[in-house]
């Protein structure tokens, strides 16, 4: 195809050379060094974010408004009012549970001045989500301005969600437990196993996560078990709700079993969720 | 450059309903790929220089907001502006089977690549699940979405080129 203006044209072949080049070395550099980190994010900040939370918000609108055709916002508010208590108890209780387990170890021994559950928390809005169907991230409507940082805790209602991989100023990117690179370290409250939880997508569509790595001696674990976080997590808060076991196997080495279980959090259904302003405190290797 | 406005309308457009709207409309955890809709139209539309450009600028965008390598959708997406060029020639407006055809294909092709170095090359080869579950429903939803969009973007599409006419741009 060859241009007749005299006006100085690029043969296609050439731009797609061009731009194939830069695409290049733009990984080679996301690769090597973190370069772009800030720059992309203040980017984006500014050209897509005020019009995702506009669309987000028409969505969020509209919705409500087809609820009040429905007839049942009354009941919608009783539900979620009741649903809040439901949190706030299953956050109670599992604090309690946990605070049991630790006098049952002598825990108070150490006297640990660690609160497990009095922890800062930030509500935002969903307003985005990861554009295409592999992987699990969604995007919040706070960022840096508002006090968020990298690797913060993200939790919906009672439960873990996941966790803050990427901030802007008005705007965090948040990973989902459920997504297919995430690995968050547990434990079974009843008993103190830990085990490793991994997001697959495999098992995505089904709502329930993978567990592995569990070693239980005495066989107590028993399906129906509460998993949390656990505390040797570099960077996940202890004690979080992260779901129950619904099924579990002998692994064929007979040390270890591994499983699914089901996330406590709805991820399907999620428009507000909490992000803990308290990170997980990390040891410092320059001292 | 009503052209060029036009595109970049359209690229900004797609990719905010993309990562706001799809998931409200999503059916079982997949929803349509509207990025590809957009990135494929314009290169069998416009020719291949379009569909390079609104490739590479949409998977900036993805990957902006992907967080991942920078530069790995707009490859992707720049490639497949690319090939959907070619077929600029075959185009006609009212063949709704050729764009059909091309934007299930362009899609077919990117998920079969993203599986591949996204999720074989970690080991995760249950290629039959990842076929059935994501890529066959997503393809499928995305030329129901096609056909559903292409009387409005052939709409936009006379309006742009009849622009285009006025100001002497040459038409293969």
């Amino acid at each position: 195809m060859k241009r007749k203006r005299a006006k100085f044209t690029l043969q296609s072949k050439y731009l797609l050379l061009i731009l194939t080049g830069l695409c290049i070395v733009l990984m080679a550099v996301t690769f090597t060094t973190d370069l772009f980190t800030g720059m992309v994010a203040r980017i984006s900040g500014y050209v897509t974010i005020p019009f995702q939370t506009g669309i987000s918000e028409i969505g969020g609108y509209l919705s409500d408004r087809s609820k009040d055709l429905a007839q049942i916002r009354d009941l919608q508010r009783q539900n979620q009012e009741l649903r809040e208590q439901i949190d706030r108890l299953t956050i109670e209780n599992n604090t309690l549970t946990q605070e049991k387990y630790e006098l049952n170890n002598l825990r108070s021994l150490y006297q640990l001045d660690q609160e497990y559950s009095e922890y800062e928390k930030v509500g935002a809005r969903v307003i985005g989500m990861d554009g295409g169907n592999w992987f699990n991230t969604f995007i919040i409507d706070k960022g840096t301005d508002d006090g968020i940082a990298l690797d913060m805790n993200v939790m919906s209602g009672s439960g873990l969600v996941g966790i803050v991989t990427e901030t802007g100023a008005n705007w965090a990117k948040v990973t989902a437990i459920i997504d297919d690179t995430i690995n968050v370290p547990g434990m079974v409250l009843a008993t103190g196993d830990r085990l490793i939880v991994s997001g697959d997508l495999e098992l995505m569509s089904e709502n329930t996560i993978r567990f592995s790595k569990l070693i239980d001696s005495e066989g107590k674990v028993k399906e129906g078990d509460k998993v949390v976080t656990s505390n040797i997590s570099t960077k996940y808060l202890p004690g979080l709700l992260i779901g129950y076991i619904t099924s579990m196997d002998a692994d064929s080495n007979n040390l270890t079993h591994s499983g699914s279980i089901t996330p406590a959090v709805d991820f399907e259904h999620m428009d507000e969720v909490l992000v803990i302003l308290d990170l997980k405190q990390q040891i410092d290797e320059n001292e | 450059m009503k052209n060029r406005i036009l595109a970049v309308f359209v690229v900004i457009f797609s990719f905010i309903l993309q990562t706001t709207v799809c998931r409200y409309i999503a059916f079982g955890n997949v929803g349509p790929n509207l990025l590809i809709i957009s990135t494929a139209s314009f290169g069998f539309m416009m020719g291949q220089k379009a569909g390079i450009t609104v490739g590479f600028f949409t998977g900036l965008l993805v990957d902006i907001f992907s967080g991942g390598i920078l530069g790995f959708h707009a490859l992707l997406y720049m490639y497949i502006g690319y090939f959907n060029g070619f077929f600029k020639r075959l185009f006609f407006k009212d063949d709704l089977m050729l764009q059909i055809l091309l934007v299930g294909c362009s899609d077919f092709v990117y998920s079969i690549t993203y599986y591949l170095l996204m999720f074989l090359l970690r080991g995760k080869f249950h290629i039959g699940y990842y076929l059935m579950n994501i890529i066959i429903p997503e393809v499928v939803y995305t030329i129901l979405l096609t056909i559903v969009l292409f009387s409005v973007m052939t709409f936009i599409n006379r309006m742009a080129e009849k622009r285009a006419n006025r100001s002497s741009e040459e038409i293969v």
